[in-house]
């Protein structure tokens, strides 16, 4: 009980604290962070640590992936410096909010709770479930799927959703960890797996013998980067910098290096 | 402790656990037939005066004595396909489970048959039985009478352990148990219900075993 009481203390100071850093946050806010950044020349983002192959830490303590390359792009197209604060998934939006940094990239996915909060720029990454199998199985909608078998790590995202669009007689295989249906696909125990596309990437990363290509996608909620609210010229810009390199092919390029496949034509 | 318990959430997934139930009891059927069957002829290799064949089944024992069960299934089920042997997860749960059986119950029976008196033997040579005679009509039956409650305890530990199987995703009674617990989120219930289905088929199990060994050993089969 008393551990309790501690806690609650804890929690309460924590609160505290946090008011009173939003609100002196909007006087920074407020400042134009472009014309900041075009004037320290440096571009402060959020990019993750633990969470390969967006972000992670190289043999050299560097931190290294797909969300530090983007953050790298842009702030190159801006004429800036990049500073990369680490930052983990339950801190990136207070981290933004409160001026630490100026952008969030950190495989972060749009929904209308982050939305009410936080300004988001167009999708810079693909991040996706989908069904996976080598090149001689056809299949391009789940009634294709019928008379084969799928594996599948149980309870997660991906297998509530195949359980609901597929039929009694696709045979599903449930494994107990990411770990499992990877084996089940490598050694030929199912013919398909469905899991997230980072996880595919990570089965490419073995260059096995059966490779798991994109069938078709179960459910798609791709990475933005994320901005403060009235940040308008900052989202122009990071849009039109995004847009660029869609087109150039370097955003392309990052995706082939750190997802093992192309960007989907629809991001 | 403000846990509400709530088994109602269960009863959408009764075909889960029935079918559950009904793979644990095939399986259990299946392996322990052909695991006991395999122990005997083990055992007999074991005992046999033909070195090789006697050495051989002893590696065989010693292998699967001393290795996990978890380690062997996944040995069958993931390792064998790079041979170019591929099993369904039945086929896999079933063999692991013949196999292992078979090991274990290749030393219990061997224990039984190295009980009889020499002077049986003996007996049954002097009468002019041949060895698989006297193997089939004097050794064996009292070996397994002697031995059958430890064979008893041994089935149950495997039907008990073909708990493992769900990890290849054999979907036996462990399966359906975090299949469910993993849509409604209620695990204390779920295992719960899980620990006492394994506890009635447990039970139930003895109970069927220690009715044969009294049909077949109690009229004094074990002095045949």
């Amino acid at each position: 009980m008393r551990f309790a009481k501690i806690l609650g203390a804890l929690g309460l100071a924590t609160a505290v604290l946090a008011g009173g850093l939003v609100s002196t946050a909007p006087t920074y806010a407020k400042a134009d962070a472009l014309e900041r950044i075009a004037k320290e020349k440096v571009l402060r983002v959020a990019v993750p640590q633990d969470f390969p192959p967006f972000g992670s830490v190289g043999t050299d303590l560097k931190p290294l992936g797909y969300d530090i390359d983007t953050a790298t792009l842009i702030a190159k197209e801006m004429g800036a410096k990049v500073e990369l604060v680490p930052v983990t998934s339950t801190n990136r939006i207070p981290y933004l909010t409160t001026g630490k940094v100026d952008l969030v990239i950190s495989s972060l996915g749009k929904n209308a709770e982050r939305e009410k909060v936080i300004d988001f720029s167009t999708a810079y990454a693909p991040f996706f479930n989908g069904v996976f199998g080598p090149d001689d199985i056809k299949a391009e909608k789940a009634e294709d799927l019928e008379g084969k078998t799928v594996g599948v790590t149980r309870g997660s995202v991906e297998d509530i959703e195949l359980s609901k669009i597929v039929s009694d007689k696709v045979t599903v295989r449930r494994y107990e960890d990411n770990n499992g249906t990877i084996s089940a696909f490598l050694s030929g125990q199912v013919q398909l797996v469905a899991t997230g596309n980072v996880v595919a990437a990570a089965i490419f990363e073995r260059n096995p013998p059966r490779q798991p290509i994109m069938k078709f996608l179960i459910k798609n909620s791709p990475c933005f980067v994320g901005l403060n609210k009235n940040e308008g010229p900052l989202l122009e810009k990071v849009n039109a910098i995004i847009a660029k390199a869609k087109d150039d092919g370097s955003l392309n390029d990052i995706a082939k290096k750190w997802l093992h496949a192309p960007l989907p034509k629809d991001l | 402790m403000a846990y509400s318990f709530d088994f109602s959430s269960l009863l959408d997934y009764t075909p889960v656990l029935v079918d559950g139930v009904a793979t644990t009891v095939g399986l259990t059927a299946v392996s322990t037939v052909l695991g006991v069957a395999l122990g005997v002829g083990g055992a007999a290799a074991r005992t046999s005066t033909v070195k090789p064949l006697a050495v051989v089944v002893g590696a065989y024992v010693e292998l699967i004595r001393n290795t996990p069960f978890l380690v062997q299934l996944f040995f069958i089920f993931f390792g064998l396909p790079s041979l170019g042997i591929r099993l369904a997860e039945w086929q896999a749960a079933v063999l692991a489970m013949v196999v292992n059986l078979g090991a274990y119950s290749t030393e219990i029976i061997r224990a039984g048959i190295e009980a009889t008196p020499k002077g049986q033997i003996e007996a049954g040579a002097s009468l002019g039985m041949t060895g698989p005679q006297i193997f089939r009509y004097v050794v064996l039956g009292p070996a397994m009478a002697k031995i059958w409650p430890a064979l008893t305890s041994q089935i149950v530990i495997v039907m008990l352990g073909s708990s493992v199987c769900s990890q290849i995703a054999a979907e036996e009674l462990s399966f359906a148990a975090n299949f469910i617990q993993s849509r409604n989120f209620r695990p204390f219930e779920v295992y719960f219900l899980a620990t006492a289905l394994y506890l009635a088929l447990a039970v139930a199990l003895r109970w069927i075993f220690s009715l044969m060994g009294q049909r077949m050993f109690a009229k004094g089969v074990s002095r045949a």
